[in-house]
């Protein structure tokens, strides 16, 4: 079988993928959880309850604030300590709300049951409602809000549902882990998703080195009309939303524009088990499936993590600090930034955590740029990193923008595989900052 | 020959008449005071004024016929005076400008607890992380305003990994000002024999998470804002700031700050004055103090007695 993949640039990193048979284990929630309310991609939410105020899990915290935003609920019961600013996982402070925990008590509605629900019952505006309602976002990474995307534009006609199983970040084994077990579920998700779109076509693209998770889920597809499953050739990154669609679709997104223009609309597979529990069970975001790995884990697991729930705690659980730690990453080895502190909260959009040992968790020195041109081989997007780099040095930013910077995805690739180790991403993503600050009050004149 | 030269004289005098009448016909006046004006200016070109160059604020000043709003920093009051005199104006002296670095958590300050090994500017490691330190509001130590500085007025300290403003160089141009990602630099007045006082903090955090990060952060605490005799210390979110126009640097706030964040520049040592010691004659007399260090005085017990009893 010839496996589809993207042509242009990507690279091959080891993938270490070290809790790929290990189960997913539900962590028990601290004393103490911290609930950040900007979560997701736009606007921050609104915090409806005040200090001592009683909470039941799944119970509105805060609200959705503007077009793009997202609800967030409460992961747990128990009594808001109090509203705070919180370091994240950057180090800067930001508002989060502090609940004090006990014993669980649901908020009424919600279907805590393990049976499943295959009937969907909902109209396409009462899922896209109910989505919004309960906060489900992008688990992917991005965490831009799912009920944003399942709006199609006027004009716009989507063709295809995109699952992204491809999970191409080494070391990262939550999407796998949940197509396992949790495959028809994510597959209902799928369903509901496609009927929300209007779309009778969805593909799963799963890259080749899971092959336990296609069989499982080729096998359950059978059930699904419309559904089928894709392998895809081992290649990063190729989880990247425009490099998946080229890969299944063969299409292209022109730049600077949404997937939805080549008629494809891409989900995470974890959100689309969200959006099975969001519909099907009523029951809000607020777990997800976290990794914790990397060469220094002493135990590499799968954990079902609440919200809020300090990094510090799944660390303990997987075997706790190890000695020859160098640095903790949240997220892949190739998106994912080092953390400040790791009494920073879990949020939707953390799929990972990375222990590096200290031997692995120094930059190397930095040299001239050679000319060699394999940033520019490698990058998926046909950029060219090293001329972005400079020209961001320079500050040439009306340069920049013309050289496309702001199609960079940040993928890490030119950076992954200069033999001179050049800061290339951390240029660009400078770069971008500064292009998109212009980009946005030029629009505004 | 001789018809060549005819012919080529006769298109040359042609092309002359051609060429003058043209000449008159797209002339274009322009004000000679401009050039005098671009003169006069220091030419460094670089943007303190607030226009692209010298010549861009030559012809602002020209077109516009007053110098209400003009201000060439680097020149200082000469260059507007002669300016002034240029275009037939009056022009108010000014005081001088120097860019202060409103931060002083140096290594020893702000202990090192996060190790950056990204790239050496301030504008991505401000988007990626808080600091070195923990501090989110501090210098991040990078120098992105040395670089941006064109008049070598800025150097990095490779002792306290803070930038240093040489006084004699700076001439307040503005460009470390725009560059800092965190607004850490300020143009304050030079100060009469180089004397000023400012809070070297911009920690908006309450006094516990601030002092953690940083032995001289600002705590919020108001004790600068009640000592202060000329209203000139304000205080918002948490953060204490002292308008230049209204201190009088009376130095009071200096020996009140229980963190030392005001620093005062280029006094000289504080001695006993006589007429306090009669207004407090069971007080021992303040002991003379050491000379003080370069940057930041700590405050010393015997003063804030003494400026206590006094109010």
């Amino acid at each position: 079988m010839i496996l589809k993949t993207f042509k242009l640039g990507g690279v091959h990193p080891p993938e270490n993928k070290f809790s790929a048979n290990v189960a997913i284990e539900p962590l028990p929630f601290p004393k103490r959880v911290a609930i950040p309310v900007s979560q997701h991609l736009g606007a921050p939410s609104t915090v409806l309850l005040k200090r001592g105020e009683e909470v039941k899990t799944g119970q509105l915290l805060a609200k959705s604030s503007g077009f793009i935003s997202a609800n967030i609920h409460s992961p747990v019961t128990g009594k808001i300590f109090k509203i705070d600013n919180v370091m994240d996982q950057s180090g800067y402070k930001r508002t989060a709300v502090i609940i004090d925990t006990r014993e669980d008590e649901w908020e009424e509605g919600i279907d805590t049951s393990p049976d499943i629900i295959r009937e969907i019952t909902l109209s396409k505006q009462e899922i896209i409602q109910r989505i919004n309602d309960m906060g489900v976002v992008g688990l992917g990474g991005a965490t831009f809000p799912t009920h944003v995307k399942m709006m199609v534009p006027d004009g716009k006609k989507a063709e295809f549902l995109i699952i992204n199983g491809v999970e191409c970040e080494p070391y990262l084994t939550s999407d796998h882990r949940l197509m396992l077990e949790k495959g028809e579920e994510m597959l209902i998700g799928t369903q509901i998703l496609m009927k929300a779109l209007g779309v009778d076509k969805a593909i799963i693209g799963i890259e080749n080195n899971k092959p336990d998770a296609i069989t499982h889920i080729a096998e359950l597809c059978k059930k699904f009309k419309g559904i089928t499953v894709q392998a895809l050739k081992v290649k990063y990154p190729q989880g990247g939303e425009k490099q998946l669609i080229k890969a299944l679709t063969g299409r292209e997104v022109p730049s600077g524009k949404l997937p939805i223009e080549t008629g494809c609309v891409v989900d995470n597979v974890g959100t689309a088990y969200a959006v099975y529990e969001a519909v099907q069970k009523n029951k809000p975001l607020i777990e997800r499936v976290v990794t914790v790995t990397g060469k220094a884990a002493k135990k590499p697991s799968n954990f079902l993590v609440r919200v809020g729930t300090p990094i510090s705690a799944l660390i303990e659980k997987a075997g706790g600090i190890p000695e020859n730690l160098g640095k903790v990453i949240g997220g892949g080895p190739m998106m994912g930034k080092a953390l400040m502190s790791v009494d920073a909260p879990i949020v939707k959009g953390s799929s990972g955590i990375l222990l590096i040992p200290e031997e692995e968790a120094h930059r190397l020195a930095v040299k001239s740029c050679i000319r060699c041109g394999r940033c520019i081989s490698v990058c998926p997007m046909g950029l060219e990193p090293f001329l972005l780099a400079q020209e961001v040095m320079h500050e040439l930013w009306e340069r920049a923008e013309h050289d496309k910077i702001m199609d960079c995805i940040e993928c890490g690739s030119c950076h992954f595989t200069c033999p001179s180790s050049r800061p290339l991403l951390d240029y660009i993503r400078l770069g971008k900052t500064k292009v998109g600050q212009i980009i946005r009050t030029r629009g505004k004149k | 020959m001789i018809y060549a030269v005819i012919s080529l004289s006769a298109i040359g005098v042609a092309a002359a008449v051609i060429l003058y009448f043209v000449a008159q016909k797209f002339k274009v006046v322009e004000d000679p005071r401009i050039d005098a004006v671009e003169e006069a200016a220091p030419g460094a070109n670089c943007g303190g004024c607030g226009y692209a160059g010298c010549r861009a604020f030559a012809e602002a000043i020209v077109k516009g016929g007053t110098l209400e709003g003009f201000n060439c920093p680097v020149g200082g009051n000469d260059t507007m005076s002669a300016i002034a005199k240029i275009m037939g104006l009056e022009v108010e002296e000014k005081e001088p400008m120097i860019a202060v670095l409103r931060c002083f958590g140096s290594r020893e300050n702000a202990p090192q607890k996060i190790n950056y090994e990204g790239a050496t500017t301030c504008g991505f490691a401000h988007g990626l992380y808080s600091g070195e330190s923990g501090c989110p509001y501090g210098c991040l130590g990078l120098g992105d305003c040395v670089e941006v500085c064109d008049f070598d007025a800025l150097y990095m300290d490779e002792k306290t990994g803070l930038p240093v403003v040489v006084a004699d160089k700076c001439v307040a141009c503005g460009a470390c000002v725009n560059q800092c990602p965190r607004n850490i630099f300020e143009l304050r007045p030079k100060g009469k024999k180089d004397r000023r006082i400012h809070v070297a903090c911009v920690n908006k955090e309450k006094g516990a998470p601030a002092k953690k990060n940083c032995s001289v952060a600002c705590i919020g605490c108001g004790k600068c804002v009640k000592v202060c005799p000329f209203d000139a210390i304000t205080l918002k979110d948490n953060l204490a700031y002292i308008d230049f126009e209204k201190c009088k640097l009376c130095r009071k706030c200096v020996a009140e700050c229980p963190t030392g964040a005001i620093h005062e520049l280029n006094f000289p040592p504080r001695k006993p004055k006589p007429e306090k010691k009669a207004d407090a004659p069971k007080k021992p007399a303040p002991a003379p103090e050491k000379p003080k260090q370069p940057v930041t005085a700590k405050p010393k017990e015997p003063v804030t007695a003494q400026t206590k009893e006094n109010n």
